[in-house]
């Protein structure tokens, strides 16, 4: 079709879009996704992702539950969450369309692989005989609805490259992609690269890349030539501060923050971990780091994991273990054992829905009472818990920072949300970041002889960290209770009686190393919403939408939960209401009130979803009337 | 401890006094772990390690409280976990030479996990197990080698357990070296401590340990003198196995079962006797399942394999492989990706 035949279509310029992907989980959503995303990053827009899949890796074919699904929202101007409603969809079978529809706005863009709604698929998805979503007449009048044959142009676009119906029809996703990159001016040249690198480069597949390129381009074309939209959406590059930048999600964040807190200690860092989903790409990310002096060692359990890691630490390098929250529960013991030896530890936690096994491809954030009780008697423990998916690499370098200077566990609360979700990152220049200074004794630091293992920093109460291998500061440690100073086994009742309250004191006194509470908005007023962790996002897009509606609500984000900054009662105290929405039924809320008899307002939700910043703005406007 | 500048290595000339602390033992009077502890302090000064390079790691239970008297680097960890901890020691720093000294219920109930997988990937660490056949610290509950029908306060009609072997666990995990001693014989055990700790890779020691309080003379018919030449054989590498108070018995092969023969009769010569061979896995299977009364038990090295490479060694290798490609080596290149882009 020459192109002087098209009649050039009306753009439409928007700030913000919300898209969303989704297929069976064999569609390659997750994969087209991420190269919307790559590609909207290198135009300029911000942008924030949702990869959302099951559990099962291959659900049966056109099942509902097999679902994957992979959101992302791109603006023009700032974002921090990937968004609530769905302004865009591209739906590759009914099953996804069934899932999905719900969420999409009235009005908004549904576009579906027609080809895959027979009577066979949608029978599949539970949809009543005879019934199709694509001749309902409310969803056609509710929705810009574009059938599209998918599978049959992908199938007649590469028709001639001599590739098996396998093959090809694997191409389906990028056809889709195509006319997405058309609606929104996106260029495909990113893409186009991407996929000669995958499959030309790294695999040696040149006709694999070439055929995904082919319906690629074939998706835009036919963008371009049908009739099918009625307008074109321009959402122009955001303004950003100059510099270089990055997609980043948390987990690598996470595995970039502690390679970096690594070399800023000049340390090895050994890392074990036994499988867990959404932790396990912290353990694979980490594994191809082994020129960086990173050792990974796959356990055969999460309490040998976490005791190689204390071995490790004991030994000298950074002992780093990962898990999700059940396998933290399976750690517990070991923990106390960390704490008590007093040893540099972290401990990450990507949370996940539970308990049990949960929804563990679903995020949540109910993993906060078990980091700082979950364990026997009294073993308090250093717990900081990463904002957002770029967060996290501070975050992971503050960890072994607080780790290695407190001699203490410190357990990292990340969650699936922020762990598989990316944004763009303006990356730091690591030469800019601080040492961790760390001082191993010797000999000669003992000029009377005797070292005394258990001796302490005065104003850090930290002990020192003497490894083996140094010549006369042989010493023993072990999970009996020590004597101070001497560390000898000791059964004495004042002994037993300071000596935890000196570990809880060291615990306590991280405080003074750790950054104060920042108020976003003004510092004292009506209304304080407080949060932790992953929620940051949603909370702060959901506040500033109030403010701009006029209301008086100021924010706080707590990265610190053990111990909380030291100017945490007095932020609080300067508010009459304190709010605090928690991806669980109120554990921040517990200890809030429990250390600083301030009441609190929860607002909790635990669907394995991060917070709708809608859902958020009228639970915070109800909480502000009560 | 008196340094003498040996030519290469610079060792200080110990004595079993150097490698012990101002800690009073706490072991019941009698108890077999005094001595084991005895010669691992008189074996330690002739392995080659200067003290600051050992460590000894243990879990919970009576033979757990070892590291506390052994005047070198140590750790007691918590309840079967002491293998998990050691693979970290050694991974952290394959310089030193690290050990472990639990009891049955550590290594092979609580923690036995820990002991399979340790085993497979060939740590080189020594692991030193005091099988006592009981639970001694929490009193006298039976533990996993106890025999079955064992009458303790957890089991008062008898224990319904079937135990475990351990030998017959280490051949199945591919254990590279696996021995076997008595708390009594020092002089074996002298040689077993050495020998378990000039070895590359894991290796596995079971001591048959006294407990005087909860489950005296469970190993008496192999520790004492009247008896233990017929009960037990002592393993030589190259030699045949014979055994008796006479020498005079021995083991033959049949098929692949093991069968008590007398020297000199129906015909049988030195010459049909099983020939022991460190080197043969199938041999310390065979050997693992000879048990007292029907069996004398084997005593010695039963298997030792040092070609298998060690997982600290391959981890090791890995990552000087990976620098030495001297590719991406930048931190910086590292944090920024290959897929970052310039907002001006």
């Amino acid at each position: 079709m020459a192109s002087d035949q098209l009649i050039e279509k009306p753009i439409s310029t928007l700030e913000t879009v919300v898209i969303r992907f989704c297929g069976d989980s064999g569609d390659g959503m997750q994969l087209t996704g991420g190269q919307f995303a790559e590609t909207s990053a290198l135009f300029g827009n911000d942008f924030a992702t949702f990869p959302d899949f099951p559990a099962e890796i291959r659900a049966p074919k056109g099942t509902t539950f097999g679902v994957s699904g992979f959101q992302l929202q791109f603006s023009s101007s700032d974002i921090y969450t990937p968004g609530d409603r769905v302004n865009a969809i591209v739906a590759m079978n009914p099953a996804g369309l069934k899932v999905n529809l719900p969420d999409v706005e009235p009005g908004g863009i549904v576009i579906v692989n027609e080809d895959e709604f027979t009577k066979v698929n949608l029978s599949k998805c539970g949809y009543p005989d005879g019934y199709n979503p694509l001749e309902d007449d409310q969803i056609a009048s509710t929705y810009n609805l574009v059938k599209v044959p998918m599978s049959r142009m992908t199938k007649e676009s590469l028709a001639d490259s001599g590739m098996g119906a396998k093959d090809i029809n694997k191409c389906r996703n990028m056809f889709a992609l195509g006319i997405v990159y058309w609606l929104y001016e996106r260029p495909v040249d990113a893409t186009k690269s991407y996929l000669i690198q995958k499959f030309e480069k790294k695999k040696g597949l040149p006709k694999i890349a070439e055929i995904n390129i082919r319906a690629l381009e074939a998706g835009y074309y036919f963008g371009e030539t049908t009739e099918l939209f009625a307008s074109r959406y321009r959402v122009p590059p955001a303004k950003q501060e100059p510099g270089t930048y990055r997609q980043i999600s948390g987990n690598e964040a996470t595995v970039l923050g502690l390679v970096t807190a690594a070399q800023k200690a000049q340390k090895p860092l050994t890392y074990a971990s036994y499988p867990i989903t959404p932790a396990s790409n912290v353990l694979h990310g980490l594994s191809n780091l082994k020129r960086f002096g990173i050792k990974t060692i796959q356990s055969e359990d999460e309490i040998a994991a976490i005791c190689t890691a204390i071995g490790a630490s004991f030994a000298g390098d950074i002992g780093v273990t990962g898990t999700s929250g059940p396998g933290l529960a399976l750690k517990g013991e070991a923990l106390g054992l960390a704490m008590m030896l007093e040893l540099p530890l972290v401990v990450v936690d990507v949370q996940r829905s539970g308990p049990a096994t949960g929804m563990p491809t679903k995020t949540e954030q109910a993993d906060l009472l078990q980091a700082m009780f979950g364990r026997h008697c009294e073993s308090p423990v250093i717990v900081v818990a990463p904002r957002s998916p770029a967060e996290c690499f501070n975050i992971a370098i503050e960890a072994v920072r607080l780790s290695i200077k407190y001699m203490c566990p410190v357990i990292y609360l990340s969650d699936g949300y922020i762990a598989n979700g990316a944004e763009p990152w303006k990356v730091p220049d690591v030469s800019s970041i601080p040492a961790i200074e760390i001082a191993h004794p010797t000999m000669a630091d003992i000029p009377d002889g005797g070292f005394k293992p258990y001796e302490r920093n005065s104003e850090t109460l930290a002990r020192q960290w003497a490894i083996p291998g140094t010549e006369g500061l042989e010493h023993r440690v072990g999970s009996l209770e020590k004597e101070a100073e001497s560390g000898n086994v000791s059964y004495d009742p004042d002994n037993h009686d300071a000596m935890v309250r000196v570990r809880a004191e060291k615990v306590a006194r991280a405080a003074e190393s750790i950054p104060p509470l920042e108020v976003n908005g003004e510092t004292s007023g009506e209304t304080l919403i407080l949060g932790w962790g992953g929620t940051y996002g949603s909370i702060t897009t959901a506040v500033r939408e109030l403010r701009n509606a006029g209301h008086q609500v100021s924010s706080a984000h707590l990265q610190y939960l053990n111990p909380f900054p030291s100017n945490t009662e007095e932020v609080l105290r300067s508010f009459k209401r304190v709010i605090i929405p928690e991806i669980n039924l109120g554990q921040l809320s517990l200890l809030i009130r429990s250390k600083f008899l301030i009441n609190t307002i929860g607002i909790n939700i635990v669907k394995g979803q991060p917070f709708k910043v809608e859902t958020l703005v009228e639970e915070i406007k109800e909480a502000m009337n009560s | 401890m008196s340094t003498i500048e040996s030519k290469e290595t610079h060792l200080p000339v110990y004595t079993a006094k150097d490698f012990t602390t101002d800690q009073d033992v706490r072991w019941c009077p009698g108890c077999g772990d005094y001595a084991v502890l005895s010669a691992m302090r008189k074996a330690m000064p002739d392995i080659g390690r200067k003290k600051e390079d050992v460590v000894f790691v243990s879990g919970i239970g009576c033979a757990a409280r070892f590291p506390y008297y052994m005047d070198t680097y140590g750790m007691h960890s918590i309840h079967g976990r002491a293998l998990a901890v050691a693979t970290g020691v050694k991974c952290a720093n394959p310089d030193l030479a690290v050990n472990v000294v639990s009891g049955d219920g550590d290594l092979f109930s609580i923690g036995g996990n820990h002991t399979i997988h340790t085993m497979r990937r060939n740590l080189d660490i020594s692991i030193f197990l005091l099988n006592n056949k009981i639970y001694g610290l929490t009193k006298g509950q039976y533990s996993p080698t106890s025999e079955e029908g064992k009458i303790t306060p957890s089991t008062p009609v008898g224990s319904i357990d079937h135990p475990v072997n351990p030998i017959a666990v280490s051949v199945a995990a591919g254990c590279s070296f696996i021995a076997r001693g008595i708390d009594v014989d020092m002089k074996g055990l002298d040689h077993l401590i050495k020998r378990a700790m000039a070895h590359k890779g894991t290796s596995f020691v079971e001591v048959y340990q006294d407990c005087n309080i909860f489950n005296h003379k469970a190993w008496w018919y192999a520790s004492q003198k009247e008896t233990r030449s017929e009960t037990t054989i002592e393993l030589t590498h190259g030699e045949p196995l014979v055994f008796g108070s006479q020498q005079d018995k021995g083991i033959r092969l049949v098929g692949v079962r093991p069968e008590v023969v007398t020297i000199g009769q129906n015909g049988v010569g030195m010459d049909d006797l099983l020939v022991h061979d460190e080197a043969d896995l199938n041999l310390a299977y065979i050997y693992s399942q000879m048990a007292h009364p029907e069996f004398p038990e084997p005593i010695g090295v039963l298997h030792a394999d040092p070609s298998k490479p060690t997982y600290n060694e391959l981890l090791h290798e890995q990552i000087e492989s990976s620098k030495q490609s001297g590719r991406n080596m930048d931190l910086q290149t590292l944090v920024t990706g290959n897929e970052s882009w310039e907002v001006h």
